[in-house]
């Protein structure tokens, strides 16, 4: 093993993962699609700009392309293949299919997971809450009114409140 | 290697031994360098395992926040309430996502002059804490940044902290880019009042090598003002004030901007922090 690789744990949704013989340098968005098999978060700018990448990390939205990998050893990590049981849709995925929020889909599953954050932390956002929240997502296909409307389906389903 | 230590002095301890250790912070440009190939680094010392960097405090009105705080942390809440200048630089920090993730450490490290949080720290004379392999030391944020992407940290040394005056009077931040939200700035400035030793001070970003402060025009509303309180600034003060602090940047053109625009748009967010400050 070169001295620039190492091996270490990760903790993703609720199961440690090992990763064998890894460059220290890779993104933890490259170890989740290349190495660990969960292709759910996307790659696109590599820069933190697009929010595609986006999981949980400590209960935290963040880019996963920003983030050292072999670092987040003591992390708990969450992606989008935690939302959802694989079966059957999550609230805000059912809301997002419903109002036509998901296009081309490369940026659909990096705003579930920053819906979901948000919704976590702020079950009642004001239409600039949601704004602010999702201004690290960029979506190219839909111009974000289906994605506020899928936003506001889900809301309203979760307190019980029509808007 | 990866290095993941608890504490300070253990962090100092594996710089000794591993002197070409690359520091980590929220790595919100760290990460941007590894993925283009501009940085292959072949050990890193992450500092997210360091409890005491993460977190502030506040004693005789002196806040310390820890470098590795998140921005996420100053936006709302007490500190935001103790800093509000810094709590609105925090706000137009990338996206909640970047915010999440980057720290006053990460922007002192990487020195950009378009930092978004290093003009409140100019306007606030803040003190910059290091650790070192004997100890400490504290420097004024003047002397730590000395050009683009250039500091006085040496190789060996960690910024644990940042220490800053409460808040006495009004304060404030602005910053001007292409767009709202995740943009990187092409002007931005703080205000700061202190109607106690009567004073404001203003530092601007991105329109020269390092954040300048205006002194000239700072000294300049100091004669036309009375500043033990802010009603004597009239709406021809700020314009005028303005101007000066355009005529001190030392803006340059590259691919954000030109030149010309960036001293106007400076002239325009420092008169109108002042019209702020003058209604607060």
């Amino acid at each position: 093993m070169s001295l620039e690789n190492q091996s270490y744990t990760l903790r993703v949704n609720n199961k440690s993962l090992d990763v064998q013989d890894a460059w220290i340098g890779e993104s933890l968005l490259y170890v989740l699609r290349e190495r660990l098999g969960m292709p759910g978060a996307k790659g696109a700018c590599e820069q933190g700009e697009c929010g595609s990448c986006t999981v949980l990390l400590d209960g935290e939205a963040v880019c996963s392309c920003l983030v050292l990998a072999a670092a987040a050893t003591d992390a708990d990590i969450r992606t989008v293949e935690s939302i959802g049981d694989g079966q059957t849709l999550s609230d805000v995925q059912q809301a997002f299919v419903e109002s036509g929020a998901v296009q081309c889909g490369f940026c659909t599953p990096g705003l579930i997971v920053a819906v979901e954050n948000l919704l976590t932390h702020n079950p009642r956002p004001t239409e600039m809450q949601v704004k602010e929240a999702l201004s690290g997502n960029i979506c190219r296909c839909t111009g974000y009114g289906r994605i506020f409307d899928a936003v506001s389906v889900a809301v309203a389903r979760r307190t019980g409140v029509s808007q | 290697m990866i290095y993941s230590p608890k504490s300070i002095s253990n962090a100092v301890q594996i710089l000794q031994d591993d002197p070409d250790a690359q520091i980590l912070s929220g790595g919100t440009d760290f990460m941007v360098e590894v993925n283009f190939g501009h940085r292959a680094p072949t050990s890193v010392l992450s500092l997210r395992a360091i409890k005491e960097l993460c977190t502030w405090s506040q004693q005789d009105g002196v806040i310390r926040i820890g470098s590795a705080l998140p921005y996420a942390q100053m936006e709302t809440g007490p500190l935001a309430k103790l800093l509000p200048a810094l709590a609105q630089a925090a706000r137009t920090v990338g996206s909640p996502q970047i915010r999440a993730a980057g720290t006053l450490g990460g922007n002192l490290g990487t020195s950009s002059p378009a930092g978004d949080s290093l003009p409140v720290l100019y306007a606030l004379d803040a003190t910059i804490i290091i650790a070192t392999a004997t100890g400490e030391r504290r420097m004024a944020v003047k002397d730590f940044m000395v050009g683009p992407k250039r500091n006085a940290l040496s190789k060996g040394e960690i910024i644990t902290a940042v220490e800053l005056p409460a808040s006495t009077g009004y304060q404030g931040y602005s910053k001007v880019g292409v767009r709202n939200a995740m943009v990187i700035s092409i002007a931005s400035a703080c205000l700061v009042h202190n109607p106690i030793d009567r004073s404001v001070r203003l530092a601007m970003g991105t329109v020269g090598p390092t954040i300048i402060r205006a002194s000239a025009a700072e000294k300049w509303l100091g004669e036309e003002c009375d500043l033990a309180s802010a009603s004597s600034i009239t709406p021809a003060i700020c314009a005028e004030f303005g101007r000066r602090c355009g005529d001190e940047s030392q803006p340059i053109t590259d691919h954000r901007s030109t030149a010309e625009y960036r001293r106007h748009a400076v002239s325009v967010i420092t008169s109108r922090l002042l019209e702020r400050c003058a209604a607060s």
